[in-house]
């Protein structure tokens, strides 16, 4: 069977079971929609959370930075599963204690304004309508390249699958549905990497892979350190960046992880507080599996793709592939416009090194004739989708790799979309401007809200503004900065007042927009940056992409100090925040 | 809530702050420290080719962080039991 055929089979299979779950859990209560009626069991709901959590962009694009950066991409790996962490212990369990439905609703009801609701829900807005841009993309390329269809049709379809459940199931109907796609991505996610695994170390697991010895007797990341080295690059396993910027880049995403709305929100599912602490564990383990393989997958299609162009020795007339001899998966990602090759010295071969290193670009030219990297673009984002066929893996492998990319687009697109509608129906509808509204009519709004969010985040996919690539670091930046703080001093101080809370997300979230603008231009229009994006510039070396942590830290001081010079909290929330540090009676507190 | 005491409440909190706060070095140590500040010192040991700081950006932190969080929740669970506010039906 072709591949053309096995894929659509293969999708086709995963989106009627998508469909078959929605049908099966409609939601019929407001409790269902926002929360599943709190009876989703811990290790399920860890595996909704780790598929609402793992997006396009650590399926497709993780080990692609990894591939390329090595040592420095730690940073994503350690930042994106450090931040559970700190939601397992400071926020989940007491969050789900206090036992409403989103994240404003905390905000707003534990400092006792509408203010400060409607600041939450516009920071939760923003971050995750910014994200969930991308998702639409991922779902638009796994089409487009997998199936051969527009990229338009694609995210029609796309976009039709996921309105189908989440209007229909909301939280109950999206998190049964991520359940399944999480075993769809973690299957299509390790199945490749163990076969490449086996190639290259003859270890089947990647994680011990990733350390061992290859076929001649070398370490596996040796051999890539010495391959690249022999080009010209830099070392994988060498420290590039400032060890500063490092450290505080991998703080701001975890504290952006833990102050996203769409993560946190899955944590009111669980019946107990003691069930919010757990499923963080399980939510953790299996989030583990896909990004402690990740660098396996990364390190190794970095090497294989290497390999595959310089496949003799360096500098010898043979050692570089022949264009016309090139793989078929090099003529399919050349059609979509990700793969670039242009013959600078005209010998018909291709040369793939680093041409920005001025003593290894003289001694090329000089001693070997090479002209240039001929390699002109390698997408980042093809080394997971392309890693299959570049090992040679049987056809049935590689379709699985589509279905698993649109599985992690769809259930981070859901999630975040529900994070979106429940913030506009319950908090701005219910708990702002409408608080008689009838639960029937909630539920409703919530669905209309939902259908709303699909067709911008729909119209954004289709006309994707050129900044997309750049308000990830945007969204995470939001939550670190406004977010994060006010939940951690909601929960472990009694002192930060109405006033305090107010005045530090705003200076947690301008600081970091102000910042960011800066060296990114205002609203990202090219042109208007105010100094020049590089690491002379940068305020103590901290990438914008790294300021949330800082931003988070203005927040906290500000608003100790503001807290100190207003009225104290009154009584009744001190109450209220004594109440959610302790696990017994949040049964009670489900419905309200 | 159902503590005994307003002394049982304090003791309560100030126990879990504890925990939380021991857990919290060892998270910090493993990713901030061993995986890059200390990655110098800890390359020193050679684990697969590389060294253990190595190792321990990529792959020894989120181990840790998984044994922290299933910790965490066993202890708390089980001061949960002593102070008398678990939240079993």
């Amino acid at each position: 069977m072709d591949l053309q055929t096995l894929t659509y089979i293969v999708v086709g299979l995963t989106f009627s079971l998508y469909i078959g779950i929605a049908i099966w859990a409609r939601a019929g209560t407001t409790g269902e929609y926002y929360a599943a009626g709190r009876g989703v069991h811990p290790v399920a709901n860890g595996m909704a959370t780790a598929a609402d959590w793992m997006s396009a962009a650590s399926f497709i694009s993780m080990a692609g930075l990894i591939a390329f950066q090595g040592y420095d991409a730690s940073i994503f790996l350690m930042g994106w599963t450090g931040g559970y962490v700190l939601l397992a212990l400071c926020l989940a369990p007491y969050l789900r204690k206090f036992g409403k439905f989103t994240v404003p609703d905390f905000i707003g009801d534990r400092f006792y304004s509408s203010t400060a609701r409607i600041v939450a829900v516009i920071c939760l807005i923003v971050a995750s309508l910014t994200y969930v841009i991308g998702q639409m993309k991922g779902i638009g390329v796994a089409f487009s390249r997998f199936l051969d269809v527009e990229y338009a049709t694609g995210l029609y379809a796309g976009m039709a699958i996921v309105f189908f459940y989440a209007v229909l199931g909301g939280m109950k109907g999206v998190t049964y549905t991520q359940i399944a796609q999480y075993c769809v991505l973690i299957f299509a996610y390790t199945v490749p990497a163990v076969f490449i695994s086996l190639n290259l170390t003859g270890n089947p697991l990647p994680q011990l892979g990733l350390l061992s010895d290859t076929a001649d007797g070398t370490p596996l990341l040796l051999k890539l350190d010495q391959t690249l080295v022999d080009l010209g690059f830099a070392e994988y396993t060498a420290q590039k960046g400032g060890t500063f910027n490092m450290m505080m880049y991998t703080l701001s995403l975890m504290l952006g992880t833990a102050g996203l709305p769409h993560v946190i929100i899955r944590f009111f599912t669980v019946p107990k507080v003691s069930d919010a602490r757990t499923s963080a564990g399980w939510a953790l383990l299996f989030i583990a599996i896909l990004y402690t393989t990740a660098p396996a997958v990364g390190s190794m299609a970095r090497l294989n793709l290497t390999n595959t162009i310089q496949h003799g020795e360096v500098g010898s007339p043979e050692g570089n592939l022949v264009y016309a001899e090139r793989p078929d998966w090099f003529k399919n990602w050349e059609n979509t416009g990700l793969l670039q090759f242009e013959d600078k010295n005209g010998d018909g071969r291709i040369q793939y090194y680093n041409d920005k290193n001025p003593e290894f670009a003289a001694k090329a030219e000089s001693e070997y004739g090479w002209k240039g990297n001929e390699m002109v673009k390698v997408d980042r984002d093809i080394m997971v989708l392309a890693n299959p066929e570049i090992a040679k893996l049987p056809n049935w492998v590689i379709a699985l790799v589509a279905a698993g990319g649109l599985a992690a687009a769809l259930s981070t697109a859901a999630g975040l979309l529900l994070a979106i509608s429940t913030a506009i129906s319950h908090d701005l509808l219910k708990r702002t401007f409408m608080p008689d509204i009838s639960e029937k009519n909630e539920l409703m709004a919530a669905r209309v809200a939902m259908a709303g969010a699909i067709l911008v985040a729909g119209y954004l996919g289709l006309n994707p503004p050129g900044f997309a690539a750049q308000v990830v670091a945007l969204a995470f930046g939001l939550a670190a900065s406004s977010i994060f703080p006010v939940l951690m001093m909601g929960i472990f101080s009694t002192r930060i007042n109405k006033a305090g809370a107010i005045a530090g997300m705003l200076v947690g979230l301008l600081s970091t927009l102000l910042y960011i603008f800066s060296y990114k231009g205002f609203l990202f229009i090219p042109g208007t940056e105010l100094l020049a994006n590089t690491p002379d510039n940068w305020f103590l070396g901290i990438a914008p992409e790294a300021f949330g942590a800082l931003g988070a830290l203005l927040n906290f001081v500000v608003a100790f100090a503001v807290s100190s010079v207003t009225a104290p909290v009154p009584d009744d929330i001190r109450q209220m925040v004594e109440d959610i540090r302790v696990p017994k009676g949040a049964g009670g507190a489900q419905d309200h | 809530m159902a503590f005994r005491s307003d002394e049982d409440k304090k003791a309560y909190w100030r126990k879990n702050l504890n925990l939380m706060f021991v857990l919290l070095v060892i998270w910090a140590v493993v990713s901030y420290g061993f995986g890059i500040l200390l990655r110098p010192v800890l390359d020193a040991i050679p684990v697969g080719g590389v060294g253990l700081g190595f190792w321990f950006a990529q792959q020894g932190s989120i181990y840790a962080f998984l044994i922290i969080v299933f910790v965490y929740a066993k202890k708390m669970r089980e001061l949960d039991r002593e102070f008398g506010v678990d939240d079993d039906e």
